[in-house]
């Protein structure tokens, strides 16, 4: 056993072509945040502090979609969204529809600690986060050149991307620019963060900006417990992809039902469960109690780092395709 | 096996306390829904259109905690949620912080059919419904005085009671009667917490299910707070095997992905309805209390709670019917 920590930045329909400009900074970001998880879990922070932390530098970094750097609604603003959850008391704290709050996972954190909710969202959120004292800023400090861009391509296109890093091509020929982005979608987006230490306390926290193009009020999985974040005395999950789809699928709850209830390896779990959900929307990143990490994925790619203590650590972006377990 | 099935409910945890005429009151409500949806299944509308139908009709009546009658928020307001999910294809959609919409889950249904979102809230949400041309009217509307009266005392109990979770001895007139029964659900005494959060599950003569919750939340809740009735997963869950509806305590019934459980413990561990239903009761609540209704594909219908009665009425096509609070 022993400590684990495996975190994404989204997964999506991320090329292989993908430019340097695009990919470094986010491999640099990975790896940021990755050495962060385990400076943290080798000082015994407890899973759920550390899971936070991690969050919370993934919400600071412009190119993932989180915090800042988050994308864009169709009217151009911001509405963020996260949530946390502690795997031994399954606690849990929500949060949507943010536009000021720098970390919403930390709001979200304390939505669990610090009111007899689990869930608060809008103007309530926002009020709440006032009182609480927590870092605001101007929504223009969450939005970057390269989101503006995002939204004006999906309201070109008339999409709702499931994120970024594909910029629409324009193309004279609109069914070449479709061929070449197989199902008509860019997507990624959301970040997150599982954690598990030496006892086997379990914590997952996810945030996004949604979706590129979103309608003003449009809720995603992140948010909800059981779709984009769970975790339990089995294991933690932080799950990305196409929101609507994950929240039908209660994607990250039945990793860990798929283990309690059918015996699965959490690896076998990961991929069933990833395997049920429509190929091209979904991705997650989970640790089971004993220290287990598992990174699934059905899209093209997925940001992502993981690392244990027995010395293993990776940071990938594409790679292991999912593996469909008999 | 096999046939129609329909179950409702108007929340779990109730006062034993209540007077005979309001609980005579509430079986009258139950017997008319149930009588409505049983004669919407003989002309054998589709089980998303039986719930749908049918928890309308529990939202225009003032009785219970959905639509008018809801409960109000700590600035005397009200805030009203639901969710919808189509058994077949897992379809969803739920909405949140609706101040104007008359059919809460109307609008759901209309964000799981004519959105390509799966949740949308607050001014989000009542946008839609204006671009919809739902049926909206003032927050006035779905105030009544009876709840007016619940507010003041929940407020009083929430003083009192907040940090310390027993109750105080009676104070005098209309505080002493909020006293007299120690139990309590979410901090709050029984008779003033408001439990009757609305639902409706059902299975059609195709064998297809459907369900759907409604609900004004949590009395003197903070605004912006969203419970487990729109989330899918959490008090609202269907799918190919079974449909089910929620109600009780909010954070006890995220945090075990309550409806969800019902149904995976049949996909997963092959438990049948009755079964499922006592499982999750038993074993998930810890010291949460909830209720269930659910129907198979069947044709089965079940109810289970683990609180001081539950609202609920039940049906099925060989002629049993049963409506009851304890």
């Amino acid at each position: 056993m022993g400590w684990a920590i495996a975190l994404h930045g989204g997964a999506g329909d991320i090329p292989r072509s993908l430019p340097p400009e695009l990919r470094l900074p986010r491999e640099a970001g990975l790896r940021h945040c990755l050495d962060v998880g385990i400076a943290a879990l080798k000082a015994h922070k407890h899973p759920l502090d550390v899971v936070e932390l991690v969050v919370r530098e993934l919400e600071n970094h412009p190119h993932f979609n989180a915090g800042k750097g988050s994308v864009l609604t169709s009217s151009g603003t911001i509405e963020m969204e996260a949530s946390i959850m502690d795997g031994k008391s399954k606690r849990c704290g929500a949060v949507s529809g943010l536009s000021t709050v720098v970390n919403a996972v930390s709001l979200a954190r304390l939505v669990m600690e610090k009111t007899p909710h689990i869930y608060l969202g809008f103007h309530g959120a926002e009020a709440f986060a006032r009182e609480q004292g927590v870092e605001t800023a101007d929504p223009s400090y969450f939005i970057t050149p390269e989101n503006i861009e995002r939204l004006k391509q999906a309201q070109e296109a008339n999409r709702v991307q499931i994120d970024y890093t594909q910029p629409i091509q324009k193309e004279p020929n609109d069914a070449a620019a479709a061929a070449r982005i197989p199902n008509g979608d860019s997507q990624i987006g959301t970040v997150g963060c599982v954690a598990v230490d030496g006892e086997g306390n379990l914590a997952s926290a996810t945030s996004t900006g949604g979706l590129v193009n979103k309608m003003a009020g449009r809720i995603g999985d992140s948010p909800i417990i059981g779709a984009g974040t769970y975790a339990n005395h089995i294991c933690a999950v932080s799950a990305t992809g196409k929101g609507e789809a994950m929240i039908r699928g209660t994607v990250a709850r039945d990793v860990a039902a798929v283990m309690e209830f059918k015996g699965l390896s959490l690896k076998e779990a990961a991929a069933y469960v990833i395997d049920q959900v429509p190929p091209g929307n979904a991705g997650l990143v989970a640790v089971s109690s004993t220290g287990e990490i598992a990174t699934v994925y059905n899209t093209a790619g997925m940001f992502r780092a993981s690392a244990s203590e027995d010395g293993y650590s990776e940071i990938s972006i594409w790679d292991s395709p999912i593996k469909v377990s008999n | 096996m096999g046939g129609w099935a329909i179950a409702v409910h108007g929340g779990a945890g109730v006062d034993p306390n209540l007077p005979k005429e309001r609980q005579e009151e509430a079986k009258r409500l139950l017997t008319r829904c149930l009588d409505i949806g049983i004669s919407a299944l003989r002309s054998n509308l589709s089980a998303i259109d039986v719930v749908e139908l049918v928890v309308r009709q529990l939202e225009t009546d003032p009785l219970f905690n959905s639509g008018r009658g809801s409960a109000l928020t700590e600035n005397g307001t009200v805030e009203m949620e639901a969710s919808i999910m189509d058994g077949p294809k897992r379809r969803c959609g739920a909405v949140s912080g609706l101040s104007t919409v008359k059919n809460p889950v109307s609008l759901a249904r209309l964000v799981m059919d004519k959105s390509p979102h799966s949740y949308l809230a607050f001014l989000g949400a009542e946008e839609f419904a204006k671009k919809q041309g739902v049926e909206l009217v003032d927050n006035e509307y779905f105030i009544t005085e009876d709840n007016v009266g619940m507010l003041k005392l929940a407020k009083e109990a929430n003083s009192i009671l907040f940090d310390y979770r027993i109750p105080t001895i009676g104070t005098c007139g209309a505080g002493a009667a909020a006293m007299d029964s120690p139990l309590q659900m979410n901090g709050l005494p029984i008779s003033v917490y408001a439990p009757e959060t609305v639902g409706c599950v059902v299975v059609d003569k195709e064998g297809r299910c459907a369900a759907a919750t409604s609900t004004g939340g949590l009395m003197n809740k903070m605004t912006g707070r969203i419970g487990d009735s729109p989330l899918i997963g959490s008090g609202t869950y269907a799918c190919e095997l079974c449909g089910v509806s929620c109600t009780g305590e909010g954070e006890a019934i995220i945090r075990s992905t309550l409806a969800r459980e019902v149904a995976a413990v049949m996909e997963y561990k092959g438990l049948r309805l009755h079964e499922a239903v006592d499982f999750v009761i038993k074993n998930r609540l810890d010291e949460g209390k909830a209720g269930v209704i659910a129907v198979s594909k069947n044709g089965e219908v079940a109810c289970g709670f683990n609180t001081t009665g539950m609202f609920r009425g039940c049906a099925t096509e060989d002629g049993f019917m049963e409506v009851g609070v304890w």
